[in-house]
C-alpha cells in the first residue's frame, strides 16, 4: 500500500488484500474474454471447414460448371452439379413464404402496437414470442399432413410434395417473426411523432401510414430481411413437405429440392468422408452460408443507412 | 369563480372555456376553468408543473381524446360551436387549431414533405411549392433552408426543427396555434427568434401558449393565465386557474396573494 | 410567385382552398382497422388450427406405453423412450457448457470490455452468428465434433450434438445475459466501487445476484430453442432407429424432434399418428419451459 492510513489503529484492523483480488479479476477477465472468443472461433470454424471441403469440390467439378448446369445429380453416376437447381427452389419457396409472413406479419404489427388496447396487446405479444419458438418439424408436419391434403382438394394436380404448401407454411412460421420485431419498431417510435400528426388533421390511419411507419421503416426491413434468411435456411418443413426432387422450374405445384433439403438428404446417407458426395454437401452448404451472409449484411447496412435517431 | 379579463370586451372571442375539468382515470388534473380567448391576441399559460397548464391546452385541439383514460367535463366552444359537441369531428378542429409541441417533432421526412404533408392530408387545392415556400417565411425559416427542401427535416438544428414544426401547423392554414412550452428545449437564441416569431403571427392567428418561463410570458403575451396546483385528499395533485387578466396586471398588481409570490418567483 | 417584403405574408386565411373529405378517409380508415384486425385473427386462427390438427391426431396414441416404449417397426409398439432420453442427455451437454460460456462472454462484453478491436470484433461476429442458417451449424458439428474431434466425441454422439447445439445458442444467451446486466442501475456499481471493491467483487457480489433472474430466463428461452432444433442433428447424422437410452456422452443417440421427423416421413398413418403424439410431449416441455421464463421475467420486474 502506498497510501498511509490516517491512524496506526485502523492500519491494524484493515488488511485488504488488493494482490490478491487484483489477481483474481486478472484471472476471471481473461478466462471471460477467451469465452467470448468462442463466438469468434465458431465463426472460423465455420469458414474453414466450408471453404476447405468447397476447395476439394471446386477441383473436381469445375466452378462454372457448378454454377451453369441445368441438372442436379451429384449422387447418380452420371454427375451433373448444377447449384442452379436448388437455389431455384430455395428462392421460389422463399418468395412464397415472405407474401405470406409480410402481409400477415406487419399487419399484426400495426394492429398490436397501434390498434389493440394495452391489455390485449401484453396477452398477444408473449404469445407471438412462443409462436416464434414452436419447433420447425412441428410446422413440417402440419405442411406435409395438413395443408397439402386440404390443398389438394381445390388443386388436384398438387403432387404430394410441392413447393406451395411448404412456402405457405413456412410464411406462417416467420410470420410471428415479423409481426414481433415488426411490431418492437412500430411500437419505439415516439409519441410526439404520432402527436404532431394528429396535430395537424390527420386520422389514425393517416398518422400511421404517413408517418409511424416511415420512422419505423428500417426496423420493419430489418425484421423481413431477417425473416428471408431464416426462410432461406429453413430445413425441416421444406426436407418433409416440398420433397426431394432436384428439378429447374418454378411450378409450385410438384416436388422440389432445396439447398437444405439436398443437405439433410445425403447427411442422412452417411455420406464417406472425402467423397464427392461429402464435398458437395459443404459447396451446397457454402452457397447456403453466402446468400445468407449477404442477406444479413444488407440488413445491416440498411438499418445504418436508414435509422433515424430520436433521443 | 370565473375569470374573465376586464378589457376581454375589446376583441372578438376565440375559445371559452365554462366549468372545464379534465381527468385521468380517477385522478382530476385540473378542475372547474372559466377562461375566454381573445382572438388575435397573445395568451400565456403558466404555473408549476402539475397545475393542468398543458392539460387545458390540450383540450382545445382535443389532443386529450387520443389518451383513452382523459376525461372532459364543462364545456369549450370555438366561435361559439362546442367542440366537444357529438356532431364536431376532432380531426376537422384540429386542421383549424394548430399545434406546436414542447420538443421538436418533425417527421423522418424530407424539410418539403414536412410542411406538404398536413395540407396533402386535408385535401389543399392550392399550389403546394407556393404553400410551402409561404410557410417557410412565415416561420422565418425560408432564407435557412431554401437550397435544401429535400434534405431530412431531422438534419436541421433544434430551434430551425421547431420551426420547421411552426411553418407545419401554419401550412394548414389553422386559426388558432397552441403551444406546448415551444421554447424549453432551445438555446436563448433560438427562443428569441421564436419569440419575435410569436409576434408576427399574432397578426394571423390566435397564440396560446404554456410556459415555465415567466419572463417568457411577460415578453411575448397579451393575456397570462395563472394555474396553480393543490393537494387532494388522494395524495396527488389537482390543478386550478387561479387568476386571468392582461399580462401587466398579472405581473404588477396581480388579485391573488399566490400570483404575486409566483411571479416574484417566491415558489414554482 | 408573389411574396412581399413583410415578414407574414399578407393573405388571409381562406379555408376554401382546404377540402378535408373527411367522409372518404374515415371509411379507408375502417377499411385499414379492418385488416390490420384481420391480418392478426388469420395468424392466430392458423396457429390454432396448427395446434387442434395435432392435438386431435396425437392425442388417441399418447400413453405411459407411449413415452415408456423404444422405437419400433410396429406403429402400435412404438414409443419415445430413447428419444426422450436422447432429448435429455443432450440438453444436460449444452446447459452444461453454455451457461458458463454464455455468461461469462456477456460478462466480458458487458462489464469488463474496453472499447477496442477485440470487443469489436467479437460484438459484429455474435449478431453475423444469430443470422446463420441452423444447418450450417450441423456442417461445422459435422466436421469439427464427429470428425476432427472424434476421438474424444465418439463421433455421432450426445456430446457432438450438444456442442453443436451449444455454437448454435451461444449468441442468443450471450445477448440476453448482456441485457440483463444492462438492467442493472449503474448505482450498484458505482456504490460498491465506491467502498472499494476490484471491478470483479462488484460483479460477482451485487451485479450478478441482480441480474439472475434475467439471465436465466434468457438461459431457458435458449434451451427451448435448442430442444426443438432438428436440422443440425439431423446434419450431423444422429440416429433416428435407436433402441436403448445413452449411457454416456459417448454414447450415440436419437432425439425427440428427430423421432419425430422420422415418423412424420413414414408413409403409413399411425407412424404419423405417433408423431403427432411426440409433437405433443415436445410442445408441452416447451410451453412449461417458457412459462418458467415468462414467471421468472414477471417477478423480476416486479421487484424491480
Amino acid at each position: 500500500m502506498t497510501v498511509q492510513s490516517p491512524t496506526t489503529q485502523s492500519q491494524s484492523l484493515w488488511r485488504p488484500n488488493r494482490d490478491r483480488s487484483r489477481l483474481i479479476q486478472s484471472v476471471v477477465k481473461f478466462i471471460c474474454g477467451a469465452f467470448a472468443a468462442v463466438s469468434i472461433v465458431t465463426t472460423l470454424g465455420i469458414v474453414a471447414t466450408l471453404l476447405f471441403e468447397t476447395i476439394s469440390f471446386l477441383q473436381e467439378v469445375p466452378i462454372w460448371q457448378f454454377l451453369t448446369d441445368r441438372k442436379w445429380t451429384p449422387l447418380f453416376a452420371s454427375k451433373e452439379f448444377g447449384i442452379f437447381v436448388l437455389v431455384s427452389a430455395t428462392v421460389m419457396i422463399s418468395v412464397i413464404s415472405i407474401l405470406v409472413a409480410m402481409p400477415l406479419g406487419l399487419l399484426a404489427a400495426i394492429c398490436l402496437s397501434e390498434y389493440a388496447t394495452p391489455r390485449t396487446r401484453k396477452i398477444l405479444k408473449p404469445v407471438l414470442e412462443v409462436l416464434a419458438g414452436v419447433p420447425t418439424v412441428v410446422y413440417g408436419y402440419f405442411a406435409l399432413l395438413t395443408v397439402t391434403p386440404f390443398l389438394q382438394t381445390f388443386l388436384p394436380n398438387l403432387k404430394g410434395f410441392n413447393s406451395i404448401s411448404a412456402g405457405l407454411v413456412l410464411g406462417v412460421m416467420i410470420t410471428p417473426l415479423v409481426a414481433s420485431l415488426s411490431e418492437d419498431a412500430i411500437y419505439s417510435v415516439p409519441q410526439r411523432l404520432r402527436d404532431g400528426a394528429y396535430a395537424l388533421g390527420t386520422t389514425k390511419r393517416e398518422t400511421i401510414v404517413s408517418v409511424v411507419l416511415p420512422a419505423a421503416l428500417s426496423g420493419i426491413v430489418s425484421s423481413l430481411i431477417l425473416a428471408v434468411s431464416r426462410a432461406v435456411g429453413e430445413t425441416m418443413i421444406v426436407t418433409l413437405a416440398a420433397g426431394a426432387n432436384p428439378t429447374l422450374g418454378l411450378n409450385p405445384l410438384v416436388p422440389v429440392m432445396t439447398m437444405t433439403a439436398f443437405i439433410v438428404q445425403v447427411t442422412k446417407g452417411d455420406a464417406v468422408h472425402g467423397s464427392i458426395a461429402y464435398q458437395t454437401l459443404f459447396a451446397v452448404g457454402t452457397t447456403l452460408f453466402l446468400i445468407t451472409l449477404a442477406l444479413n449484411i444488407f440488413s445491416f447496412w440498411f438499418v445504418r443507412r436508414f435509422r433515424e435517431k430520436y433521443d | 369563480m370565473t375569470q374573465t379579463a376586464g378589457a376581454m370586451t375589446a376583441h372578438k372571442i376565440a375559445f371559452q372555456a365554462e366549468k372545464l375539468s379534465v381527468s385521468y382515470g380517477s385522478t382530476m388534473a385540473v378542475k372547474d376553468v372559466f377562461l375566454d380567448i381573445p382572438q388575435n391576441q397573445i395568451v400565456a399559460f403558466i404555473g408549476p408543473s402539475g397545475c393542468g397548464k398543458s392539460t387545458v391546452l390540450r383540450c382545445f385541439n382535443r389532443m386529450n381524446d387520443l389518451i383513452p383514460s382523459a376525461k372532459v367535463e364543462g364545456r369549450i366552444t370555438f366561435k361559439g360551436q362546442d367542440i366537444y359537441d357529438k356532431r364536431v369531428d376532432a380531426v376537422e378542429l384540429r386542421r383549424r387549431v394548430g399545434m406546436v409541441f414542447q420538443r421538436p417533432n418533425p417527421f423522418p421526412k424530407s424539410i418539403y414533405q414536412n410542411i406538404a404533408f398536413g395540407a396533402r392530408i386535408n385535401g389543399y387545392q392550392g399550389d403546394m411549392d407556393e404553400l410551402v415556400e409561404r410557410s417557410l417565411r412565415d416561420a422565418a425559416l425560408w432564407d435557412e433552408v431554401k437550397d435544401k427542401l429535400k434534405a431530412s427535416g431531422l438534419s436541421l438544428s433544434g430551434g430551425q426543427q421547431q420551426r420547421l414544426c411552426i411553418a407545419r401547423a401554419i401550412a394548414i392554414e389553422p386559426e388558432v396555434i397552441l403551444m406546448d412550452e415551444p421554447c424549453s428545449a432551445l438555446d436563448p437564441i433560438s427562443t428569441l427568434r421564436v419569440e419575435e416569431l410569436m409576434q408576427e403571427l399574432k397578426q394571423k392567428y390566435t397564440i396560446v401558449i404554456v410556459t415555465h418561463n415567466m419572463q417568457q410570458a411577460s415578453r411575448t403575451s397579451d393575456y397570462t393565465a395563472f394555474y396553480n396546483a393543490k393537494a387532494t385528499d388522494q395524495g396527488g395533485k389537482m390543478g386550478y386557474l387561479v387568476e386571468y387578466d392582461r399580462t401587466e396586471v398579472i405581473f404588477q398588481q396581480p388579485a391573488q396573494q399566490s400570483t404575486q409570490e409566483y411571479v416574484s418567483g417566491r415558489f414554482g | 410567385m408573389n411574396i412581399n417584403d413583410t415578414r407574414i405574408s399578407d393573405r388571409p386565411i381562406t379555408s376554401d382552398l382546404f377540402k378535408p373529405n373527411l367522409a372518404k378517409r374515415y371509411n379507408l380508415d375502417r377499411v385499414f382497422a379492418f385488416f390490420a384486425w384481420g391480418a392478426t385473427t388469420i395468424a392466430v386462427a392458423i396457429l390454432a388450427w396448427l395446434l387442434i390438427t395435432i392435438l386431435i391426431d396425437g392425442i388417441g396414441t399418447l400413453n405411459w406405453n407411449f413415452i415408456d416404449s423404444f422405437a419400433s417397426r410396429k406403429a402400435e409398439r412404438a414409443g419415445i423412450k430413447a428419444a426422450l432420453a436422447g432429448t435429455l442427455w443432450v440438453m444436460g451437454v449444452v446447459a452444461v457448457f453454455s451457461f458458463p460460456l454464455g455468461v461469462g462472454a456477456g460478462i466480458f462484453l458487458e462489464e469488463f470490455s474496453e472499447d477496442n478491436w477485440f470487443t469489436r470484433l467479437v460484438e459484429i461476429n455474435i449478431s453475423n452468428l444469430a443470422g446463420v442458417p441452423s444447418i450450417i451449424y450441423g456442417l461445422l458439428g459435422l466436421a469439427a465434433f464427429v470428425r476432427i474431434l472424434g476421438p474424444i466425441t465418439g463421433g455421432r454422439s450426445v456430446l457432438a450434438g450438444g456442442l453443436t447445439l451449444v455454437l448454435l445458442i451461444l449468441p442468443v444467451i450471450i445477448v440476453s445475459t448482456r441485457e440483463a446486466l444492462r438492467t442493472v442501475p449503474d448505482g450498484i456499481r458505482a456504490a460498491g466501487f465506491a467502498l472499494g471493491a476490484t471491478r470483479w467483487q462488484v460483479i460477482w457480489n451485487h451485479i450478478l445476484p441482480a441480474a439472475m433472474p434475467g439471465i436465466l430466463t434468457g438461459m431457458i428461452l435458449s434451451l427451448s430453442r435448442a430442444i426443438g432444433e432438428t436440422a443440425p442433428l439431423l446434419a450431423i447424422g444422429a440416429a433416428s432407429f435407436i433402441a436403448f437410452t445413452p449411457n454416456g456422452l459417448q454414447s450415440s443417440f436419437t432425439a425427440l424432434p428427430i423421432q419425430i421427423y422420422d415418423w412424420v416421413g413414414r408413409p403409413k398413418k399411425e407412424f404419423h399418428d405417433l408423431a403427432a403424439s411426440g409433437i405433443i410431449v415436445l410442445m408441452t416441455v416447451l410451453l412449461l419451459m417458457n412459462a418458467g421464463a415468462i414467471y421468472l421475467r414477471n417477478r423480476f420486474q416486479q421487484t424491480r
